[in-house]
């Protein structure tokens, strides 16, 4: 038995909503070269979820992400990628619950172009709406505990703050709010964003974050089946060092070696 | 419905995702679909910024002006 299936064991999964999700490694599908490197990366992640965006159909597309994701039973969790303002997300996630037959939604209302940073207000208006008309919303948030916490009080499934900006690889760029965000809050904290490599992965499962989404980080690096792959193994590592318990951070050193029993040679 | 949309025997101009498209009376969204995808699974449809749900496709008549969009999955973060 491989790694992976080991840490889709019930004690480990990713518990949202009631239901364990088999990987706390989410695979964000945009940036995706080609179909065929979806199925790939898919494969190499292990991972069992993933998320489209709902935009206007090309008839001239042969195959679709959508057939990809079927044909992998992985499962669909659609953005409102794109959205600016609550009433435009809200709508966006009623049209993918009747494209994609599923109430979850990954929710985005950004509030600038250049940054694409939440807009916290609109975002807390989409999800109370959602919420209170049956989705199950994981919202995309900026690193705030307060926030967090209002958007649990809305009835969001999970929290999903970002590391740094969407698409920027520069990874937690304040661990400390992550970790204040997992304190604040009692649904699973999602780390979405930011994440530009295996190690920024680990970091975030072993400073308390139940799962990951990494899109960018996996589809636009140069060899995409490989980084999946490390990004996996990174998500399992980060999982048990944190089960296991890292050593305290100290100001001074301590020996690991015994200063007993030292030989007499000076 | 403006003089503009009114072309002689009745046929008027629908947009469906951002094209015109040229409509005798009756034509129903489930036909607006039908000219871009052969697919229903995986499909949303908003007319003029309202869901209709996959199982009015075939009853709602369009009108001359209507904006028609038709969605599905894509790649996305």
């Amino acid at each position: 038995m491989s790694a992976s299936r080991r840490s889709a064991g019930p004690s480990q999964g990713l518990r949202i909503a009631n239901r364990t999700i088999g990987s706390r490694l989410i695979l964000g599908t945009g940036g995706i070269p080609s179909l065929e490197v979806l199925a790939g990366v898919i494969a190499a992640s292990g991972a069992s979820m993933a998320t489209v965006a709902l935009r206007r159909i090309d008839p001239s597309a042969k195959g679709s992400v959508l057939e990809v994701l079927r044909d992998h039973e992985i499962e669909v969790l659609p953005n409102t990628a794109g959205c600016f303002t609550a009433k435009e997300a809200v709508l966006t996630a009623r049209l993918a619950r009747e494209a994609f037959e599923t109430d979850w939604v990954k929710l985005e209302v950004i509030g600038d172009e250049d940054t694409l940073l939440p807009d916290p207000v609109e975002l807390l208006a989409a999800a109370e709406e959602l919420c209170d008309d049956g989705f199950v919303v994981l919202p995309y948030m900026s690193d705030d505990p307060v926030l967090a916490r209002r958007l649990e009080q809305a009835g969001c499934a999970a929290v999903m703050p970002l590391g740094s900006p969407i698409g920027s690889g520069l990874g937690i760029r304040n661990p400390h709010a992550i970790s204040q965000i997992v304190d604040a809050v009692s649904v699973p904290v999602i780390l979405d964003a930011g994440i530009g490599t295996a190690s920024d992965a680990a970091r975030a499962i072993e400073i308390g974050c139940e799962g990951v989404l990494v899109a960018s980080a996996i589809t636009r690096a140069e060899h995409p089946l490989r980084m999946a792959a490390a990004v996996r193994l990174a998500v399992e590592a980060g999982f048990e060092a944190r089960e296991a318990g890292r050593i305290p951070y100290r100001y001074q050193a301590r020996a690991s070696s015994p200063s007993e029993g030292m030989a007499d040679i000076e | 419905m403006s003089d503009t949309d009114r072309v002689h025997d009745g046929i008027f101009q629908v947009v469906v995702n951002g094209l015109s498209s040229t409509v005798v009376p009756g034509t129903t969204l489930g036909e607006l679909v039908r000219r871009v995808t052969d697919h229903q699974a995986g499909i949303a449809v908003a007319l003029n910024a309202e869901i209709v749900p996959r199982s009015h496709w075939d009853a709602v008549q369009v009108q001359a002006g209507d904006r028609v969009e038709v969605l599905t999955a894509a790649a996305g973060g």
